[in-house]
């Protein structure tokens, strides 16, 4: 392996990485704000990638404006769910909430498959020709995850820190009484992190369909991002890129090495880091903000 | 003229198990009323009950004669309750001036808030001096002001305190009262102020209810309570001698 293909591989891996970290960094808003782990999360990117490919491909219209359309609809769709199901089961056990939320990941998948069909679709984005530089070929599809990554997060880490809704955000889920007492309207925000948290992974989805196709099955990516948050420590944001971003760096080499379980990298990864490290990589103790 | 907050025959149930059996206890626009009992007596149960965290089964809560039973905590925060709830439960991966902030949410007159900022950091010096820390790095007394400064910047009509003596040293909780004096006689804001602490609680208090598993069973100003001898007794540790010169710790409260 020459150098030239390590970095390539390592690009790629990093690349991914940040796709899974932008679902795992939903997953961790809403675990923050709420206690519930949304396994339905993989299929709310899936929705996204499907809603931009419907804009842009079925409807016809501009490419950037099929993108925003489909992650507003992705966020409406997020409030929704919030607002009309999962607030319903707030303080309901652990067991009950998980089954609901697999039972809506079933559910969307299927939902999914009905409207938009089983095959993979590709989606044409602008950003499709390859960069040559010294010898690395690098689709320009992997940047723009990478670049769009930093700049979601910056952007995010400037909501929550900065303005007022993130802030009350914050304490809601520090302490949601005290949030309360202190006039936020705690259920709007909590249905307000879901609707981030699925425009997020509307981002993701967008980003990642040109490198995956458009499928009901990029709702998989959902439990590596999931791997990858444990990895980091569940409840992290830090923790879940940093776990992202190791597991997208780790699995093209370990691919690349040792074939025989190609696919299944991140999930070892998690079990090795668990075994070692229960509490993640970055635990949620008084180690961040966001 | 009417009360500024009216609680009228309450009744608050956890599950079956009734909490509050049927309380009323007014509290006049800048006075401090308070509320003393022992563990369990249903005192938190009654603030939560007027500041909508739970609710009740029966009665009414009419603050500034509208009711307020049975809302959302924040839209009877918004009314102009501010509750330091038990506990101090400040934000604690927040620094104080963040918490301070979110005390003041909602409210859109930003000169004023900042004005606010200044009130609070000059009814306690502490918090100015961390005004960038985390406030989960607070000591117990910081923790109380924050929580109390907090409720502040909502700038209440009434101020719900409960039990904000609890695990502080005396001279600390002398301090604390001192400043809810002031509050009270400077910015005109009535506190309702739940206390295990008797004697601190009657000495800033106007006027006294005493609770006992979920009832009133006394309610006096506070002179007469500090002077009538089931208090001194049962609340604040005074014995009276019997006649062999021993306690006679099995006196019954005349309530019962």
């Amino acid at each position: 392996m020459e150098t030239s293909d390590v970095i390539q591989l390592a690009l790629i891996g990093i690349s991914q990485g940040c796709g899974y970290a932008l679902v795992a960094i939903g997953f961790v808003f809403i675990y923050r704000a709420t206690e519930i782990i949304n396994f339905a999360h993989g299929e709310l990117m899936m929705l996204g990638a499907f809603m931009v490919l419907t804009f842009a491909q079925i409807w016809g219209l501009n490419f950037w404006l099929s993108a925003c359309l489909g992650i507003l609809s992705l966020g409406v769709f997020g409030y929704l769910l919030d607002a009309v199901v999962m607030r319903r089961i707030v303080g309901e056990s652990q067991a009950i909430i998980f089954i609901l939320t697999v039972a809506i990941a079933l559910m969307l998948r299927s939902l999914a498959g009905i409207i938009w069909g089983w095959s993979p679709r590709s989606l044409d984005v602008p950003f499709m020709q390859d960069v040559q530089i010294g010898g690395i070929v690098l689709g320009m599809d992997r940047i723009a995850i990478i670049l769009g990554t930093i700049l979601l997060c910056a952007l995010l880490y400037w909501f929550f820190s900065r303005t007022r809704t993130g802030l009350a955000i914050q304490a809601s889920s520090q302490s949601q009484l005290a949030a309360y007492y202190s006039r936020i309207p705690v259920k709007r925000l909590i249905s307000v992190v879901w609707a981030i948290a699925a425009m997020v992974a509307a981002v993701a989805g967008l980003m990642m369909a040109p490198v995956t196709q458009v499928d009901t099955g990029m709702s998989a990516f959902g439990i590596k991002a999931f791997a990858g948050a444990v990895v980091g420590g569940f409840g992290s944001i830090p923790g879940a890129l940093l776990g992202c971003l190791l597991i997208g760096l780790a699995e093209p080499f370990l691919d690349f090495f040792f074939p025989a379980f190609k696919g299944v990298y991140a999930y070892i990864i998690m079990l090795v880091v668990l075994f070692i490290r229960p509490e993640g990589l970055i635990p949620q103790t008084f180690a961040k903000k966001v | 003229m009417s009360a500024l907050l009216d609680v009228r025959n309450v009744e608050t149930f956890y599950g079956p198990i009734m909490a509050i059996a049927g309380v009323s206890l007014a509290v006049n626009a800048g006075q401090i009323v308070t509320v003393l009992g022992a563990n369990g007596a249903g005192k938190s149960t009654l603030l939560k009950t007027i500041s909508g965290a739970i609710d009740c089964r029966k009665g009414q809560v009419l603050f500034e004669d509208k009711e307020i039973q049975n809302r959302d905590p924040d839209v009877v925060a918004a009314r102009g309750i501010g509750h330091v709830p038990e506990g101090r439960d400040v934000f604690p991966f927040m620094t104080v001036e963040e918490n301070l902030l979110i005390g003041a949410y909602g409210r859109g007159d930003r000169d004023a808030v900042k004005r606010d900022f200044e009130t609070v950091y000059q009814y306690f010096p502490d918090l100015k001096t961390k005004k960038h820390d985390r406030a989960g790095f607070l000591s117990g007394g910081q923790q109380q002001m924050l929580a109390i400064g907090r409720a502040f910047m909502g700038r209440p009509r009434l101020m719900l305190l409960d039990e904000p003596s609890l695990g502080l040293a005396p001279l600390l909780t002398q301090t604390i009262f001192q400043i809810i004096r002031r509050i009270n006689g400077e910015q005109g804001v009535a506190v309702l102020l739940v206390e295990q602490n008797a004697h601190a609680a009657l000495e800033v208090a106007e006027h006294g209810f005493i609770m006992e598993v979920g009832r009133i069973v006394m309610d006096a100003p506070s002179p007469e309570l500090m002077a009538s001898d089931d208090v001194k007794e049962f609340y604040l540790g005074q014995s009276s001698e019997g006649i062999r010169g021993e306690r006679r710790w099995k006196k019954r409260k005349t309530w019962r």
